[in-house]
């Protein structure tokens, strides 16, 4: 059983995953933060594009849970000799993880890592197509903050067509009931979102008053598609969360990123260390959900 | 002789007869009495009509040998019913001078199992910038000119392209993909690709190029060909050109009148083509399209790439798949013509285009004939080809070439029980 896609997960599961996660936020609060469940297992993380957070996260995860890491990176490996994913993956497989987490600037690629290598794969970001730990993560950290998800005004603002944390974010907090809308300039939307449980606007300050959650995107231009904006300035005039924009928010709405954060472009300095932001809550969570996720993912199954 | 016995002989009469071959030509068509030395070929069931004649295949000599040569793309092209393909000039050097044009001519010659006639690039060196070597192209034999692969996107050069080779009487063949337009696109802009987060290729980047190639037709008189056309909306352009009376012709590949664009959800690399599949809406007016008359032929795209070359991310796969063994009976399966026009769209048409001898077998016709059985089902697999990226493995089709003629040689016989 693979974590490769929000897509489908019921309302119900995430609540488990969130609820067991839950518990392990306690854990990580204890003096010794560290439990024996995944003792004597190894998770084998491919990681094929730079992350600080999400590698970083996903390690102190699996060690919290006892469980050994083998972390692949491209840059000093085979692949800088042309070593392809799949001879990695089957190579670094044949070490005997139990579990891979794969990181890949394409669309699918875990999926193909799980196929080529029959071991069950957690997705930490494929392209701009999916981040389903992130995407667990958010709702843990809003239900954290506002106690629950149904109900909650969320806006995700900027990059959403080449965002994978969009793609997953979004389902995930509509499947739990939240109303989500997109924001940003036709060029940065999908080309097609008939049929997804969200709402779409150019424009940032019509919504603005009427929002429990603010979640704000970077924007990615190593994933490409040419000028789709005219400059920086025209872009955070219209799409930042400048100060200016902040102070109109309702009192009680909240700041999300989930980083790299651009400071001065899609939030102002002030706004993301401000009482509003759960950026580094968000970063705290991440490491709970992941543990949650590991053991769901391996908990089922004995060593082989 | 060779008799191919009790077939239903597709043409004018289109009855079940036997066809006796001889020295290259039919030389009978009825009841012909077998002799003790003549070779008989049991077609009972089956079609037996004009050998197929593909307008479009990657046969990638010289300079990729490791996907396919000469050799087996002229092995994969007879076991798919065909006797004529043309190849595109897109190897390593590109088709763009009579000396490459000639190699190819050659080496299909030196096989013998199909006509290989090469088609030439526009440009030179298929950079889009400078006309390639035409006159020499055509003097070593070549009578259709394309860069594919890419577009002609220079309107100045293609303008200039068309009036030079509408005065030689040649062809301008078109991959329309505007290259703004399709950016870096992986598959069809649409849902699927919003929802894959995977940039998009829209339809409207090959609309717009026949388009525009429409009026540079009104303009040069040149004969324009509109190569695998994959959109409902571009199909509507062709229409309106024909209506017009301008001299235009369209083929489809295979796969397009199959595959949508939910294929790629699987994101396995043997749903990556350019162009790309597309919706649902257009596959049904692709077929309807090959059934009017308005696209005047079918054409594989035959594109080979080995197993490695396809084993990775689907973003970073190369572009194509592989199409003559299965395009008889995939064509079969997703539109099922009517004898006569199953041909008139596999053979006649495109043997017209190219101006061979071509039509419906008579006694005195070159004995290149294809013998299709269109009620045998099977399941793809394994390929004579070099490569296997097809996107058939494993699912049922039903049609099967029995045997191919070529010249009156048999280029291929299906054995029952044979795995492809």
């Amino acid at each position: 059983m693979s974590l490769l896609t929000i897509e489908g997960l019921p309302a119900a599961e995430i609540t488990r995953l969130l609820d067991l996660a839950d518990g392990f936020v306690e854990v990580l609060d204890r003096p010794v933060p560290k439990v024996p469940a995944l003792q004597g297992r190894t998770i084998g993380m491919l990681f094929y594009e730079v992350s600080t957070r999400t590698r970083m996260s996903f390690e102190r995860a699996a060690k919290a849970l006892s469980a050994d890491t083998m972390t692949f990176s491209p840059s000093g490996s085979s692949v800088s000799k042309g070593e392809s994913l799949k001879d990695t993956a089957l190579t670094v497989g044949s070490m005997g993880p139990d579990l891979f987490v794969v990181r890949h600037a394409s669309t699918g690629a875990p999926w193909r890592v799980a196929e080529w290598t029959g071991l069950p794969v957690i997705n930490a970001g494929d392209g701009a197509h999916q981040h389903p730990t992130q995407a667990l993560l958010d709702c843990l950290t809003v239900r954290q903050h506002f106690g629950k998800v149904a109900g909650l005004r969320v806006a995700i603002v900027g990059d959403i067509r080449h965002s994978r944390v969009a793609r997953s974010t979004a389902q995930a907090m509509a499947t739990m009931g939240a109303s989500v809308r997109f924001i940003a300039p036709r060029t940065l939307l999908p080309f097609d979102v008939d049929g997804w449980p969200v709402e779409t606007t150019c424009d940032f300050d019509g919504a603005i008053d009427d929002l429990d959650v603010v979640y704000m995107l970077r924007i990615q231009q190593e994933r490409g598609g040419g000028d789709v904006f005219p400059s920086i300035g025209e872009y955070v005039n219209r799409f930042g969360l400048t100060r200016r924009r902040a102070d109109r928010l309702p009192e009680h709405t909240m700041v999300l990123h989930p980083g790299p954060m651009n400071r001065g472009v899609e939030i102002d300095p002030a706004v993301a260390d401000g009482p509003r932001s759960l950026v580094t809550k968000q970063v705290a969570n991440g490491v709970a959900v992941r543990m949650a996720v590991l053991l769901d993912q391996l908990s089922g199954s004995e060593k082989t | 002789m060779i008799v191919l016995k009790g077939g239903t002989v597709v043409g004018s009469e289109h009855r079940i007869a036997d066809v006796a071959v001889d020295a290259g030509r039919v030389v009978a068509i009825g009841s012909v009495d077998v002799g003790p030395h003549d070779q008989v070929i049991d077609c009972s069931g089956a079609w037996v009509g004009p050998g197929l004649v593909d307008l479009h295949v990657h046969l990638r000599e010289p300079g990729q040998e490791w996907k396919e040569d000469i050799a087996s793309g002229s092995k994969a092209a007879a076991a798919g019913g065909f006797t004529t393909v043309v190849a595109m000039p897109n190897t390593e050097p590109p088709i763009d001078s009579g000396q490459i044009a000639r190699y190819v001519f050659d080496r299909g010659a030196e096989t013998g199992l199909v006509r290989v006639i090469p088609s030439g690039a526009i440009s030179l060196g298929r950079a889009g910038a400078k006309l390639a070597h035409l006159d020499d192209l055509w003097a070593a034999g070549v009578r259709m000119f394309t860069d594919d692969g890419d577009s002609v996107a220079d309107s100045g050069l293609l303008r200039r392209a068309m009036d030079y080779i509408a005065e030689l009487g040649g062809i301008v063949a078109q991959h329309a993909e505007d290259p703004g337009l399709a950016g870096r696109g992986h598959m069809h802009e649409g849902a699927v690709s919003s929802r894959l987060g995977m940039i998009g290729l829209p339809s409207m980047a090959e609309t717009i190029i026949v388009e525009r190639d429409i009026r540079l037709i009104e303009l040069t008189g040149c004969r324009y060909h509109v190569q695998h056309v994959s959109a409902r909306q571009t199909l509507d352009v062709i229409r309106r050109a024909k209506e017009a009376g301008l001299p235009v012709t369209a083929e489809v590949a295979p796969h397009h009148l199959e595959f949508t664009d939910r294929l790629v959800e699987t994101m396995n690399p043997v749903a990556k083509m350019y162009p790309p599949l597309r919706t649902e809406a257009d596959v049904a007016a692709l077929r309807a399209g090959l059934e009017d008359g308005t696209i005047d032929c079918v054409a594989t795209d035959h594109a080979p790439h080995s197993a490695h070359e396809k084993d990775v991310p689907f973003e970073e796969a190369p572009r194509g798949v592989i199409g003559l063994e299965t395009a008889a009976a995939a064509v079969n399966t997703s539109v099922g013509l009517p004898a006569v026009t199953f041909f008139e769209r596999m053979s006649i048409a495109p043997g017209r285009l190219l101006g061979l001898e071509t039509g419906p077998l008579v006694v005195g016709s070159v004995a290149d004939i294809t013998v299709f059985d269109p009620n045998l089902s099977w399941t793809p697999g394994t390929f004579v080809s070099k490569s296997a990226n097809s996107p058939w493995i494993g699912t049922e089709i039903t049609g099967r070439v029995r045997a191919t003629l070529l010249g009156g040689q048999v280029t291929f016989e299906h054995k029952e029980g044979a795995s492809a």
